[in-house]
């Protein structure tokens, strides 16, 4: 099966820091990937080349087939590539509704052509629907609180209609059965057919959640392979816990 | 309210407020009421990118400053006498070329670094525009224009002619601003003024919008000074590029409210207005004070503006 994504010996530094080196990285369509890593490890940094908010400086990305380097992030968005951020970053003056819209008008109508005002705000009532936040459509985002800012982050994510959502810390900083929403929300995103790559601390959402796990640790790979195996390897313990 | 009745009714009020006037008989009124409605273009064009994409453009006299000595351009030139409306049209394609150039060089640029990059290029155009003999250098430039405006028998009075000119100018700016509000441009511009990361994420390519809004508004600012040459008679360049328009022009619409098409109209027809009658009853150099004072007053007190202000204490009227 072709990859739906092939991040190719990607490396990125900060001035005399390595942040990436040589990272190699395959996702298959429709799989449920867990990426974790202590802090300072490149998570989000591999995230930010992966969707093009920062770009790398050796490798390649490829997606869908096709290499994405030198593409703007909304280029990439346009692809089929979608995110949501570690810590949500709403539209602050524009409605829940409108925060849905904006994708809908940015990136599903450049692909699919005009879209009817009306199929507009059905559409972003049922994506506000799925997450459970159609009672607040006309809300503003301050409205909201930590978990239902989250889901309207991952709703605005797959207004975009894409083939790969990036799910950075969806879960930071929420009880234990607000995790559980936002993993059901996930797994039933990743059964309409979305590809899902979860960056997260939480251990148990991620062993939950992912068919396979990647580690990073100081910019390197030094783990993929299915969660119950990675999780007992030596080196990955090692990084965690120290010696 | 769709565009085209939103136009129709700018188009009736103007007409009405033209012939209102007219019924007056008083000529310092479309003096006056050209320096007002100068101010509703700028204000307008400044909120395009300053309010709606969060831009804040300090050059507003820059672009003014070149609409005008575009006029003048031409006027020196003399090949073909163009009309003041044809002069407008140059003015603001010229100033919509700069402003594009403008975004291309700063728009990188976020926050402070964009308004000092903005102060510069006004620093710079002024420079150029003093040591360039051809438009009149620091010595300025005449020009002359008839008393009256005869068109098929009819004769307009010149500062009527300007007036009328201006109004005209005044409902194509609020309209291209209603209109972008409403729109995908507008909800790109939203997004970019809230979070650009996010809006790059959702698709928004905000580089292009950007260049959109620094066009848009620059190419309004030109449009706003191309008659003032022919309406003040001696342009100089510390007139053109006064500070009145730099500060008035940012002034305006964050009194008015910054996040749709009705602050900039409002904060112009008020601080317009109130500027023009302290002209005359107080001191012309009276202006900028009332500005400060006015701005220092709204940040303190109305951060949103006065609409902001209004629609906060509707929606607090609705909540049960």
């Amino acid at each position: 099966m072709t990859a739906l994504l092939h991040v190719d010996k990607i490396s990125k530094r900060f001035g005399g820091f390595v942040a990436l080196d040589s990272v190699e990285l395959e996702v298959q369509p429709g799989e449920r990937l867990g990426l974790i890593g202590p802090n300072g490890s490149g998570k989000s940094t591999l995230v930010n080349c992966i969707c093009g908010t920062l770009q790398n400086e050796q490798g390649q990305v490829h997606f869908d087939g096709a290499p994405m380097d030198g593409l703007a992030a909304h280029q990439r968005t346009h692809r089929g590539l979608a995110r949501s951020f570690q810590l949500p970053r709403p539209f602050v003056s524009l409605t829940l509704a409108d925060n849905i819209r904006v994708p809908m008008l940015y990136t599903v109508h450049k692909r699919t052509g005009p879209l009817h005002a009306d199929n507009v705000s059905a559409r972003c009532i049922e994506l506000l629907s799925l997450v459970g936040l159609d009672h607040k459509a006309h809300h503003m985002p301050r409205d909201l609180t930590q978990v239902e800012m989250r889901k309207l982050e991952l709703a605005r994510a797959v207004a975009a209609e894409p083939k790969l959502l990036i799910a950075d810390e969806s879960m930071a900083g929420l009880s234990h059965s607000e995790i559980e929403d936002i993993l059901k929300l996930l797994k039933t995103l990743n059964e309409r057919g979305i590809t899902i790559i979860l960056i997260e601390h939480i251990m148990s959402a991620v062993m939950s959640f992912s068919q396979r796990l990647v580690v990073l640790v100081t910019g390197k790979k030094i783990a993929d392979g299915k969660p119950e195996d990675v999780v007992r390897n030596p080196e990955v313990v090692r990084a965690y816990l120290g010696q | 309210m769709k565009t085209l009745p939103f136009v129709a009714i700018c188009v009736i009020v103007a007409l009405l407020a033209f012939f209102g006037l007219r019924a007056v008989q008083n000529g310092y009124l479309f003096v006056a009421g050209y320096v007002v409605l100068q101010f509703v273009v700028l204000a307008t064009a400044w909120n395009i990118l300053g309010g709606y994409c969060g831009y804040v453009n300090f050059g507003s006299a820059a672009f003014f400053a070149l609409g005008a000595y575009t006029s003048v351009f031409f006027y020196k030139l003399n090949l073909v006498p163009l009309p003041v409306p044809a002069l407008i049209l140059v003015g603001g394609v010229v100033c919509g070329i700069v402003g594009l150039g403008m975004g291309y060089l700063t728009l990188r640029l976020r926050g402070a670094f964009f308004a000092i990059a903005t102060l510069a290029m006004a620093v710079v155009l002024q420079t150029l525009v003093v040591n360039w003999d051809f438009v009149g250098g620091s010595r300025g430039a005449y020009i002359l224009h008839p008393e009256n405006l005869e068109f098929g028998g009819f004769s307009l009075p010149y500062n009527q002619y300007l007036f009328l000119l201006m109004l005209a100018l005044a409902v194509l700016a609020l309209s291209i601003a209603r209109a972008i509000e409403r729109s995908q441009l507008g909800f790109g511009f939203a997004t970019i003024r809230d979070d650009e990361l996010a809006a790059e994420a959702s698709g928004v390519p905000t580089l292009r919008l950007k260049l959109i809004a620094t066009t848009l508004s620059g190419a309004l600012m030109g449009m706003a000074g191309a008659p003032f040459p022919y309406y003040i008679g001696y342009l100089q360049p510390a007139s053109a590029f006064g500070l009145e328009y730099g500060v008035n022009s940012i002034a305006m619409p964050m009194i008015g409210g910054t996040t749709n098409w009705i602050g900039p109209l409002v904060g112009a027809l008020l601080l317009g207005t109130v500027q023009e009658y302290a002209r005359v009853t107080i001191s012309s150099s009276i202006n900028l004070l009332i500005v400060g004072l006015l701005l220092v007053v709204f940040v303190i007190i109305a951060p949103k503006g006065l609409v902001g202000l209004v629609q906060d204490h509707l929606r607090a009227r609705r909540k049960p």
